[in-house]
């Protein structure tokens, strides 16, 4: 037994099976990455002022990896019109160079991106207690100003046995530089190019702590909401790198042969999810980077 | 075969194609791993029943602790602490958690362990492709594989049972802050605790339905036979249809907030926790920004088309039964199909109306109130359409038309109590009353799940070759008729006169309940007799029980067309042989040519092809669809 419409269109239709199941796969991902983007608009307008941090991230990066992505989305479809032109050479070669965009991007990501954020220390200052750390936070300087107040003193932890030692007393912290020169009219937006901590370390005391954390989700709203994105978007990645490479393998020279135009289908489907995981991306990259 | 996903051996077990080379499948392949749809269907079905009556089982046990609250649970409450732990009944006494979970597990396992793998997939599975005339599902593999997710899911939700701290017990909505933080703290496993596994397991049964419905969806676009236009759909196929496209977007959103609790549960985020949040006395140590009203709104709007996803397959079912046991065509069949796409429509923009406790504003309460009763519209026009086919019908009473009839009323009374609660102000009073409850059941008890009952005796045959037996079947129906009301409808007045539908001791220490009586017996004391009726109820599902598995090998046998029905699976040989059809399918009318004039019959098959005479008023399949 055979299902029909497999490869060939249906007349009526004018479609093969499987381009109705992507596309209806794709709406049903608008809806859950919706869900998501719609619980960070409702967290964000949420947020009272100063708890919605900005520039974090280290947006060069995220602009490198912005371009890797696209740029992958261009070879996939080389790596399909090749196939339709049956030029298997060539689709091998763009179909390397999309499982390598995705790579990188994945590499970047987990192994630079989030490792960077989980050893960079944020400490809430208990509100009667901001005044004492006024020369770490300017919040005179930023009321003047007309910027949100500032909260939280970042920057790297030195003695990280404070984080689970009930007998030590204080955080030290290597000061980021907006802790460390808050009255810097530099500082008062972040930039492109990310300023590493400075040498100046600043004592302070457990008491006057309402939440300290390392940048791991559990650190506020804002990271809460990166790591459960980007997480979920680069397991769509993964994915995506996955059947490539099996559509890449010797495994699938042999579905080639035998029938080219379905290995063809299957790297447009494949493509459109692909396009998909992209423009999540370039959803992702705006709201988390840059606004 | 030059297609991997089609590489399928061909088995026939009764062999009605001897022309077929034959190979055969093992055990394994052919019965537990298939791909299928015939026996996927069966599979879920199966499941399906299973968890049904597990879950129903769990509301007995509530039943007891309701009606005779702190008193040792006879006979079986000795045993159950050696099920479900010490801590459930120490002494066969419920324990106040242990009635939390069961009321949880209860919720879950109907609606996503029980009735949507039998609605939606075990009988979108089974008898969508016959009905259209397809050889199968377009992506077997996918069918398998999302059969093979509801499994682990199931199991998973299974397993949290036998966990320490028991499983789930934040309600079936796992309202947040309270299901955030329930099961954590000395005594649970960061994963292995209750409502983490019901989150996990979530994850699987969402990502089932998901793969379902992109096939069916496919399968429907891309399967129909030869001649088989939209308008001649059955409406069942248009049914599953829409319930497809519910669970392919309404789900994703709930998944999508699942995650982030399982991310405050497992990663310690407060996406759902806001700040200065107290637990037991003592600030909590989270980061807060988070919001409890966005589980709300992200649970509810996967909830209300949920609703619609349990009652719309059992719409379908009721409309073929009907047609075909009161012999005439289904009445308003256009109207049908585009209130049934309408309903699928508004289902996604009336959620709110499960939070009008919360306050959310005048405006957005008058928006969702506007859009709660457009939506009661196609529904009307549905239920009056299926009155009206009985109207002049020569009725045959079987046993799949007694479960039908009972749905029209059944489902029209949990309707129309619905309405009051569509008002904010009128729901503000009966908000988590047992009102709620008996409305809600009402929809899903006896009417999905007659709709259900139907289906299976109805669609029986085709499966098995066999049918069912009328007399079990009947003594079947009526003690669940009669014990589905007395259940349930007592439940409007204990609401209205005000209990509350999360009470432990039901009631019994509710001062107001003995200051009025309705019918003689104040509030609490009507949950002896509810009680007693759900305790027969459960006995009388053992007729149908036996049935079922009785007449697999020993029911009446019957031809390919027991019931003198016009849509195609009825052409397929019973049971269908892996392929489904003999020859190509070809649609050459509408689905419900029941009593058609100047015929010998009073049935007119869809394969039957249009005489001469009928030909002035009918395109040929060429012409309507190009081959």
């Amino acid at each position: 037994m055979e299902i029909p419409y497999t490869v060939s269109n249906r007349p009526d239709t004018g479609l093969w099976n499987a381009k109705i199941g992507i596309w209806l796969f794709l709406a049903s991902e608008v809806m859950l990455f919706g869900g998501l983007f719609s619980a960070y608009i409702f967290l964000r307008i949420d947020a009272p002022p100063g708890m919605w941090p900005h520039g974090l991230l280290n947006v060069p990066v995220g602009t490198m990896n912005t371009a890797i992505l696209i740029m992958s989305s261009v070879t996939v479809v080389l790596a399909w019109a090749s196939l339709k032109m049956r030029k298997y050479n060539a689709y091998w070669w763009y179909m390397l160079a999309t499982i390598t965009c995705g790579v990188i991007f994945l590499t970047v990501k987990l192994a630079y991106e989030w490792p960077q954020k989980f050893d960079h220390f944020g400490i809430y200052i208990k509100p009667e207690a901001l005044g004492k750390y006024e020369q770490y936070l300017g919040n005179a300087y930023a009321a003047e100003k007309g910027l949100p107040p500032r909260l939280e003193i970042t920057g790297h932890l030195h003695n990280r046995a404070a984080q689970n030692d009930p007998n030590i007393k204080e955080y030290e912290v290597a000061l980021d530089p907006l802790n460390a020169d808050p009255t810097n009219p530099e500082m008062d937006r972040p930039h492109f190019w990310p300023r590493s901590a400075t040498e100046k370390i600043a004592t302070i005391e457990k008491e006057d702590v309402q939440y300290a954390t390392m940048f791991l989700p559990r650190h506020s709203a804002y990271f809460a909401s990166y790591f459960t994105i980007t997480g979920l978007h680069g397991l769509h990645v993964l994915g995506g790198v996955l059947v490539f490479i099996y559509m890449w393998l010797p495994v699938s020279k042999r579905l080639y042969q035998q029938n080219p135009e379905h290995l063809a289908n299957r790297v447009e489907v494949s493509g459109l999810f692909w396009h998909f995981v992209d423009l999540v991306w370039i959803f992702v990259f705006p709201l988390f980077y840059l606004l | 075969m030059d297609t991997p996903t089609s590489v399928e051996a061909h088995h026939d077990p009764h062999a009605h194609d001897a022309a077929h080379e034959h190979h055969e499948l093992g055990f394994w392949r052919k019965y537990i791993f298939s791909t299928d749809h015939k026996v996927i269907g069966i599979q879920y079905g199966l499941c399906g029943l299973t968890f049904l009556f597990f879950g129903f089982c769990l509301m007995m046990m509530m039943r007891w602790q309701l009606a005779y609250p702190g008193q040792a649970m006879p006979v079986i409450g000795k045993w159950l602490p050696y099920i479900f732990g010490p801590s459930s009944m120490p002494d066969g006494k419920m324990t106040p958690d242990f009635y939390n979970s069961l009321g949880a597990m209860h919720g879950t396992i109907m609606i996503f362990a029980g009735v949507v793998p039998l609605a939606f997939a075990a009988f979108g599975n089974f008898v969508v492709p016959l009905q259209i005339g397809a050889p199968d599902m377009t992506f077997p593999k996918v069918n398998a594989a999302s059969f093979w997710a509801f499994g682990v899911g199931g199991v998973i939700m299974m397993i949290s049972f036998f966990v320490p701290g028991g499983p789930a017990k934040s309600g079936w909505t796992s309202y947040t802050p309270l299901a955030d933080i329930a099961d954590t703290g000395p005594g649970h496993n960061a994963i292995f605790n209750g409502q983490t596994l019901w989150l996990i397991g979530f994850i699987f049964l969402i990502s089932s339905s998901l793969l379902g419905a992109v096939n069916f969806i496919t399968t429907i676009i891309q399967l129909r036979a030869k001649g088989l236009t939209w308008m001649r759909l059955p409406f069942f196929v248009w049914a599953q249809f829409v319930t497809a496209f519910l669970l392919l977007l309404a789900f994703p959103p709930l998944e999508a907030a699942i995650v982030m609790q399982l991310m405050d549960r497992v990663a310690h985020t407060s996406f759902f926790l806001p700040a200065g949040l107290v637990v037991n006395g003592a600030p909590a140590y989270i980061s807060g920004g988070g919001s409890p009203l966005l589980w709300q709104h992200l649970f509810w709007f996967l909830g209300h088309p949920e609703v619609y996803v349990l009652i719309l397959p059992a719409f379908g079912i009721v409309a073929e039964i009907l047609a075909n046991n009161s012999r005439k065509p289904l009445w308003g069949y256009k109207s049908l199909v585009f209130s049934v796409l309408v309903i699928g429509f508004l289902s996604f923009i009336v959620w709110a109306h499960h939070m009008w406790m919360t306050g959310m504003g005048s405006a957005v309460s008058a928006f969702f109130q506007t859009t709660t009763l457009l939506i009661s519209i196609p529904s009307v026009i549905i239920l009056s359409a299926f009155f009206i086919s009985l109207w002049g019908g020569s009725i045959r009473f079987t046993v799949p038309m007694l479960f039908t009839i009972a749905f029209l009323p059944m489902f029209g009374i949990g309707g129309l109590t619905g309405i009051p609660l569509a008002f904010n102000s009128a729901d503000l009073y009966l908000h988590d009353t047992y009102y709620i409850i008996a409305h809600f059941h009402y929809i899903v008890a006896p009417g999905t799940i007659f709709g259900l009952f139907a289906g299976i005796y109805y669609w029986f045959p085709k499966a098995t070759g066999r049918k069912m037996s009328d007399f079990w079947g009947k003594v079947h129906f009526w003690p669940t008729l009669i014990c589905m009301n007395m259940i349930f409808l007592p439940m409007f007045l204990q609401g209205m006169a005000g209990m509350h539908r999360r009470w432990y001791d039901g009631g019994q220490g509710w001062n107001v309940s003995n200051d009025h009586t309705i019918w003689g017996l104040t509030g609490f004391e009507w949950n002896k007799p509810i009680s007693w009726a759900a305790w027969i109820m459960g006995l009388a599902q053992l007729p149908f029980i036996f049935n079922f598995f009785w007449s697999i090998r020993h029911g009446e046998k019957v031809n390919d067309n027991p019931w003198e029905a016009t849509t195609l699976e009825w052409t397929a040989p019973s049971p269908p042989p892996h392929g489904n059809f003999i020859g190509t399918p070809v649609a050459y009318r509408g689905p419900y040519e029941y009593s058609l004039p100047g015929r010998e019959r009073d049935f007119t098959m869809q394969n039957e092809p249009i005489a001469p005479a009928e030909r002035t008023r009918r395109k040929t399949p060429e012409e309507l669809v190009p081959a």
